[in-house]
């Protein structure tokens, strides 16, 4: 499988040239703060723009099949189906009108040729699959009367139901507390071996990134700016975004009791991006170079691009 | 939800009490006086006396009121001022015709409004959405004497095919096609100034839960646009439009004063204007009464609704 | 220097002595109460001068609760709060405003604390007008002050709220809680909703002000990281109770309670090599504070329960280091 993304939408950039591939079986971290297009990314790959956005160059590849070409409705034979995602806020992101199993259900018949008695089996099935305890109860209950954690099990089995070739996770634990984070992530690297899906996970986290991806893409002001194995990313990080990230994180052992590196500044804002490389103005390397011309992203050893002119 | 309800009941109770105190105040407080409207003025004063001793006019205002209260506990308002018939019976006769105008008004509005509104919400900044949103506006800020007269000078006068006002013909023979002659215009008024409002409500409510989570989750299933717009947006949607359309339902009633009086519909709204203008007291406090019950009920009834409607409402 | 702030027998700047926050749940045709939420159940804390007290928890363990108790945002049902010895719990309005001036608190949502309405200046400004902290024409004067202090920039004293990033915001709720030179400010999971980067510019401004201002913070977090951070101590909560309370250091070296520990393990650290080590998960979600668990409230998670655990509340013990667990780890 090969997922080739470039995009560029509209009047404001969101996503520029970023280009990648996730093959089956694959899990690929996508790491930035808020705002440096990684969800724009994940739902340029499901065309889920919405109205005002639209993917204005590139492809993407998926399965040999280009979905930037695909017409609406052989994206809806995609969409949920080989190509499932989970979202950042399990609290809205669940209809709070119908039932668990309405919504479970719904996807199963969709996509499947199951009838009602059958659906409602295999639903439980999935519900049992993502740790839920009383299956049966939890069909007929409101997702309301859920905790986040519930919420987000339901989703993933929703996500998981029709086994999909791809699982796009957009910031899955963000909202949870950090002992059912802890259960989520394991969770999802127990249904990572039993089904063989690839996995774009998204998040902000560099834990969550080291403990389930096997590739990272580090992404800031809407472009890559580092992607390698994740081994290599937190052994040897190359972009000085990147070694920001990581010694920002409080309450590792090498800070302890020093100060924080803290990014000075703040993500340029897409309607403002700056000249030159985007990240000159908080880079501590930054020269003249960077100020005027944008460095390409460079090969540097197997494996591992980085966007900088240092290298 | 049962003890919700029964608690709500209580509650109306010290509700009506007040109203019943407030709207006894207001009505025989106004200046005025039944009987020098109905009374010749060159009638000798001991006869003019004689007739307010007869209506209870002379008591004093806290006796009066527990009369009358005492009338409306066996279920009576009195009788009226000006015809000496029984206030139920007058106002019974005349709650059929009203009825069945803002039934049919609300209906109607209902209809048209919820799926104009979607459609706009869904087309957001199109040409049709500017359009609509145009109209509504229109719609809304005209008043509707100054429609209903507009209408009836364009079909009644200048192309003659619909009666000017009334409910039947007079004389004519009482067939189905007569009445529905007669309701065109009068519903028209009522429903263009129903969906003038209630079309950007429903638009606004759509548009708030277009935006939702939920329904991006909806889509990333593979749903269906029509699916995502007709069954997720819309269930969530519709939740505030029962409110907006609950608070309807008295205003209509109020609201069909103007409409009835321009149409001469024998509704409640013609006979409210009657009485104020004749001092018709009981039949005033009856129909405020009825009004009050109306405005508790449909109160009531819109929460139910919205407790069936939305499984997050629980009342404690 | 901690050793001293530390010892018993100084006198704590805000001292908690049974602190309740209960919230009733009502139901049937006349509203009885059927029972209540227990959101924090019976704490008792002493904050000292110059320390971070850190307060972790998971989400719904009443960790706001004491905090927005203590700014009385809150009406404890039953307890008592000192402030310099002075009990202020049963304080009027009136009686609180002095004492206003000297406990102030930083929210997690910086932009919905701010009034969207008003220009950088006037919030800054109204609250040295409001308690008379500085005389007419110093109080410009003392607003630049106040930008300097939290890293803004003068000119943005004009902006309106809207026209900030999230931790240009938070500066702002800084600089409004120092702007009375408080001697104590809570700290509501001040950089939860910041970027990593961000995280760590503000954590740094606040132990750069706690330094220059003599501050002393209780910091509210459900991150571990943070609280690691900026602590001196560290208090762990668990169904509004405190289950342990220590020294960092000890704390985080030797969790004594089986719940700091599950949630000191809990949040994946940045080191791909440390993936595969097997952890320590516990299962289900934290039961309901309307009706918590007899015996030791975390004995429906725990991995090492014992009978015990099941029908005897353990109670809060140890000299410096204290825990409420009938079997402490090692």
């Amino acid at each position: 499988m090969q997922t080739v993304f470039r995009a560029d939408q509209g009047d404001v950039t969101a996503v520029d040239e970023v280009s990648f591939q996730i093959k089956l079986g694959e899990t690929i971290g996508i790491v930035g703060e808020s705002g440096c297009g990684k969800s724009v990314t994940s739902l340029s790959i499901m065309r889920l723009l919405g109205k005002e956005g639209r993917i204005q160059q590139g492809e993407i590849w998926f399965n040999g099949a280009n979905l930037t070409e695909l017409s609406e409705a052989d994206l809806r034979k995609l969409r949920g189906k080989e190509i499932a995602m989970i979202f950042q806020e399990p609290m809205t992101s669940l209809n709070p009108v119908f039932t668990i199993g309405n919504q479970l259900i719904e996807t199963i018949r969709l996509h499947m040729k199951l009838n009602r008695k059958e659906s409602k089996a295999y639903a439980i099935q999935m519900l049992t699959k993502v740790g839920i305890s009383r299956p049966e109860a939890i069909l007929k209950e409101y997702p309301h009367t859920l905790s986040g954690g519930m919420r987000q099990r339901v989703m993933i089995a929703i996500a998981l139901a029709c086994k999909p070739k791809l699982l796009i996770a957009d910031e899955p634990t963000t909202a949870l507390d950090v002992t059912v984070q802890a259960q989520i992530l394991r969770l999802m690297k127990q249904l990572r071996e039993e089904s063989g899906a690839a996995i774009m996970l998204i998040t902000h986290d560099l834990g969550i990134v080291a403990e389930m991806a096997d590739k990272v893409i580090v992404m800031y002001a809407g472009q890559i700016v580092e992607e390698a194995d994740v081994f290599s990313i937190f052994e040897k990080p190359l972009h000085p975004y990147t070694q920001g990230l990581l010694q920002s994180i409080p309450g590792t052992e090498n800070n302890d009791n020093n100060r924080l590196f803290g990014i000075p500044g703040s993500v340029p804002s897409i309607q403002r991006m700056p000249q030159g490389c985007r990240f000159h103005s908080r880079c501590e390397y930054a020269t003249e170079k960077c100020i005027h011309e944008q460095p390409t992203l460079k090969t540097i050893k197997p494996n591992h691009q980085v966007k900088c002119w240092l290298y | 939800m049962l003890p919700y309800i029964v608690r709500r009941l209580l509650i109306a109770i010290p509700v009506l009490i007040g109203i019943t105190i407030l709207n006894f105040c207001i009505v025989n407080l106004a200046p005025g006086n039944p009987v020098d409207m109905f009374i010749d003025p060159n009638t000798p004063q001991q006869l003019v006396e004689a007739k307010k001793e007869m209506l209870g006019l002379n008591d004093p205002l806290i006796i009066q009121y527990f009369k009358w209260l005492w009338q409306l506990l066996q279920g009576g308002f009195g009788y009226s001022f000006s015809s000496f018939a029984p206030v139920t019976h007058i106002i019974g006769e005349r709650i059929g015709p009203t009825l069945m105008l803002t039934s049919i008004s609300l209906t109607l509005g209902l209809l048209i409004a919820i799926p104009i509104g979607i459609l706009s919400a869904v087309k957001q900044n199109t040409r049709f959405d500017y359009i609509i949103t145009g109209l509504s506006f229109i719609w809304t800020s005209m008043p509707q004497f100054f429609l209903g007269l507009g209408l009836i000078y364009l079909f009644a006068l200048h192309f003659k095919i619909l009666p000017t006002g009334g409910m039947l013909t007079i004389g004519g023979d009482d067939n189905f096609a007569d009445r529905i002659k007669h309701l065109i215009l009068p519903v028209s008024v009522l429903t263009i100034a129903i969906i003038g409002k209630k079309i950007r409500y429903v638009r606004a409510s759509m548009l708030d839960v277009l935006k939702q989570d939920y329904l991006r989750t909806a889509r990333a299933k593979g749903l269906h646009a029509f699916i995502v717009t007709n069954k997720h947006a819309l269930r969530n949607a519709l939740i505030p439009i029962i409110t907006v359309f609950g608070m309807e339902i008295p205003l209509l009633l109020g609201g069909s004063i103007i409409i009835e009086q321009i149409f001469q519909w024998p509704g409640i709204g013609q006979l409210t204007m009657q009485s104020i203008l004749s001092r018709d007291y009981p039949t005033l406090m009856g129909l405020n009464f009825i009004a009050a019950i109306i405005v508790l009920a449909t109160n009531l009834f819109m929460d139910i609704l919205y407790f069936v409607a939305d499984p997050r409402v629980k009342y404690n | 220097m901690i050793e001293a702030k530390e010892s018993p027998s100084q006198t704590p700047l805000i001292q908690i002595e049974g602190l309740k926050t209960y919230y009733p749940i009502k139901k049937g045709i006349f509203s009885r109460t059927v029972g209540h939420v227990k959101a924090v159940d019976d704490i008792s804390l002493n904050i000292y001068e110059g320390e971070t007290l850190g307060l972790i928890g998971e989400s719904g363990c009443g960790k706001s609760t004491i905090g927005r108790s203590i700014v009385r945002l809150e009406n404890p049902s039953n307890g008592k709060i000192f402030f310099q010895n002075e009990d202020i719990t049963q304080y009027s309005n009136q009686q609180l405003k002095p004492i206003r001036k000297n406990i102030q608190i930083i929210f997690q949502d910086p932009y919905s604390s701010l009034n969207p309405r008003k220009k950088i200046n006037d919030i800054l400004s109204e609250p040295l007008i409001v308690h008379k902290l500085v005389k007419p024409h110093e109080v410009q004067q003392n607003v630049d002050q106040l930008l300097d202090a939290v890293g803004l920039p003068r000119s943005y004293k004009n902006r309106y709220p809207h026209e900030f990033s999230g931790g240009q915001r938070q500066r702002i709720g800084i600089a409004r809680a120092i702007s009375l030179k408080p001697k104590f400010i809570v700290c509501d999971e001040p950089v939860s909703a910041l970027d990593v980067s961000i995280q760590a510019q503000i954590l740094n401004l606040l132990k750069d002000l706690q330094q220059e201002l003599n501050l002393t913070y209780l910091f509210i977090a459900h991150g571990v990281g943070a609280v690691k951070y900026i602590s001196t101590r560290v208090a762990v909560m668990y169904l509004g109770k405190i289950v342990e309370l220590a020294d960092k250091a000890d704390l985080f070296n030797h969790p004594k309670h089986p719940y700091t520990q599950i949630l000191l393990n809990s949040s994946p650290l940045p080191d791909p090599k440390l993936r595969n080590k097997e952890r320590l998960i516990i299962q289900g979600e934290v039961p309901s504070s309307a009706n918590p668990p007899m015996g030791c409230r975390f004995h429906t998670r725990c991995p090492y329960v014992q009978d015990k655990c099941k029908n005897e509340e353990p109670l809060l013990t140890g000299f410096l280091h204290t825990v409420a667990c009938h079997y402490p780890l090692g």
